[in-house]
């Protein structure tokens, strides 16, 4: 079984509409979709969920106002700011608790709860391209790399058990706890970029961490004309650094036409850029040895 | 006053708006990139670097010497970072959030602080604005300890208040975002109007609205996919204070490291509506805090 993830460092390059075509274009495949904290592949897939699952990960400080004797222990040894107090007592903040546990364990009055968090549900579901493991982070949660190694495996066995040989991922932007957790055991990442300071910035940053972790690299290029020169220099860049190129994609309106219509691009009328896609598609193809 | 500029969706505008307000805020100011994973806004600000630091996270280092393998350390650390089993102990330094535990509940006092970089912090200044920016280490996973940190060197160089500060925060809506603007008095959520953007923006909405803080909206690349972001805001009662126009020429500029106020001075002008409106938007909490008082 083979593995592909796509991911991009900066956000907002392209990579959720690319991994729907890509999607469209490949055979015998589980999609999934890693970028749990705002996840999009389904806006363009519309998944039927055949399977539910509550996603529990994590735990969270409370204090009971109760048995609080107010000796201000907890807030002392909080290395994150969480506890303060206030007219009614010490308080923990969810959004700053880093669930370490410390306030519960030395806390005199044992006043300190500690249950688990439902920090979002992940599904099974079926789509017109094939079946789809992705999940929802509730708004404002953590522990998203936890939920993507879920994801992972669950696609794994998916595709194992339905006798499929590839697992199509869409990524995460940036470089932090889910990107890394998304390339545990792929065999290649995708980059997508565009030719803007931002895009090529970010793009190095995100082929080191793939070079740290030992995992595969391509490049594509989308909105390659906005800036011809940043655009060789990317090239240049890969070149030198011995990433393929797989595509250079123009800055085309049919991109959002697509997402607006929930449909991905090469289900739209042939075009340049969907021939491109394909081209890139079958390069992705033979790097997997498919 | 501490203006956040987030987004859900990433690559909706965040940095373009960051260091086009930052340009023409008009008042003392410090520009600060939080988004520390795939920092950004220098590559438009071009600040002169003034100071950097390495910023380190504090881990457990075991004298083994004075270890009894009682396994209190690992009983507690909720994150798999330190390990006992039968006479052996073992440290995953990667895995560790450096709260503090293992060392504070040690009855052999065996486990000393020792430290893991988590990146670099660096300052310094883009014509009168203060500049501040934090860079993760590629290879770190975590993202919100680095953002404390820099947070803390931002307190001093807003000077008590009497300098604004604009934040450029990471994409997303979980912790790392809401790491950014918790300590915010205006949320700025930058989103454009097709399906993704819409529902990232949820999504944003959803995770900021607990945090009871104004927020308001600029829509960009505003004339591109459907209208659904305008309805969506009219519903939550969410105030536009900026439509940036889908335009080749903008997008041009933005691709060649330009700030997009030096377009033209009709973009110049949606800045400054769009200053004026996040301190009415600051304006009216205040007021309304002294109300409440």
């Amino acid at each position: 079984m083979r593995e592909v993830v796509i991911i991009s460092g900066k956000g907002g390059t392209g990579k959720t509409s690319l991994t729907g075509a890509f999607a469209h274009l490949a055979a015998k495949k589980v999609i999934c979709d890693l970028d749990v904290d705002a996840p999009d592949l389904h806006l363009l897939l519309r998944p039927a969920h055949q399977r539910e699952e509550e996603f529990w990960s994590g735990y969270e400080a409370k204090i009971d106002p109760e048995l609080c004797e107010r000796c201000g222990t907890c807030a002392a040894m909080c290395r994150f700011g969480a506890i303060h107090e206030n007219d009614s007592g010490f308080r923990v903040d969810p959004l700053r608790c880093e669930g370490c546990k410390v306030c519960v364990a030395f806390c005199p009055a044992d006043a300190i709860e500690f249950p688990q968090k439902h920090c979002g549900n992940w599904y099974v579901s079926s789509t017109r391209m094939g079946p789809m493991v992705h999940a929802q982070l509730f708004p404002g949660e953590e522990n998203s790399g936890r939920l993507v190694m879920v994801l992972k495996q669950q696609a794994r066995e998916l595709a194992e058990s339905r006798d499929l040989d590839l697992v199509l991922c869409d990524g995460a932007p940036g470089i932090g706890c889910p990107v890394i957790s998304s390339l545990s055991g792929t065999d290649l990442a995708v980059a997508v970029t565009e030719p803007t300071p931002s895009g090529r910035h970010d793009l190095e940053r995100v082929a080191d961490l793939c070079r740290h972790f030992k995992v595969g690299f391509a490049v594509i290029i989308n909105k390659c004309d906005l800036n011809p020169e940043e655009s060789k220099r990317i090239e240049a860049f890969c070149r030198d650094k011995d990433y393929p190129v797989l595509a250079s994609l123009p800055h085309d309106r049919i991109v959002t036409e697509a997402m607006v219509q929930t449909l991905v691009v090469t289900e739209l009328p042939e075009s340049e850029f969907s021939r491109e896609l394909g081209r890139a598609w079958e390069q992705i193809e033979a790097l997997l040895g498919r | 006053m501490i203006v956040s500029v987030a987004s859900g969706k990433g690559g909706t505008g965040k940095t373009t708006v960051s260091a086009s307000l930052t340009t023409i805020w008009g008042r003392p100011i410090v520009a600060v990139d939080l988004d520390v994973e795939e920092p950004n806004l220098h590559l438009f600000l071009h600040p002169a670097m003034e100071g950097n630091e390495t910023a380190y996270i504090k881990i457990p280092v075991v004298d083994e010497s004075k270890c009894t393998y009682c396994g209190a350390c690992s009983d507690l650390c909720q994150f798999k970072a330190i390990s006992v089993v039968n006479q052996l102990v073992m440290t995953f330094p990667e895995m560790c959030h450096g709260c503090g535990g293992c060392m504070a509940i040690c009855p052999e006092k065996a486990i000393s602080e020792g430290r893991r970089e988590l990146g670099e912090i660096s300052w310094g200044s883009a014509g009168s604005a203060g500049f501040l920016m934090g860079r993760l280490r590629v290879g770190e996973a975590m993202s919100p300890p680095l953002m404390r940190q820099v947070k803390a060197r931002l307190n001093a160089m807003a000077a008590g208040g009497s300098r604004d500060v604009i934040i450029d925060a990471p994409p997303g809506v979980s912790c790392p975002a809401v790491n950014a603007v918790i300590d915010s008095d205006v949320i700025i959520l930058v989103t454009e109007p097709t399906p993704f953007g819409l529902y990232d923006f949820q999504l944003a909405w959803e995770a900021f609205c607990p945090l009871g803080k104004p927020m308001g909206a600029v829509v960009n690349r505003a004339g591109v996919g459907n209208d659904q972001i305008y309805h969506f805001c009219q519903d939550k009662g969410l105030p536009i204070l900026a439509q940036i126009p889908f335009d080749r020429a903008i997008a041009e500029a933005y691709a060649r490291g330009r700030i997009i106020t030096e377009v033209s001075s009709d973009i110049e002008r949606i800045f400054i509506d769009l200053k004026e409106g996040i301190r009415h938007l600051a304006e009216r909490r205040s007021s309304k805090e002294a109300a409440h008082a």
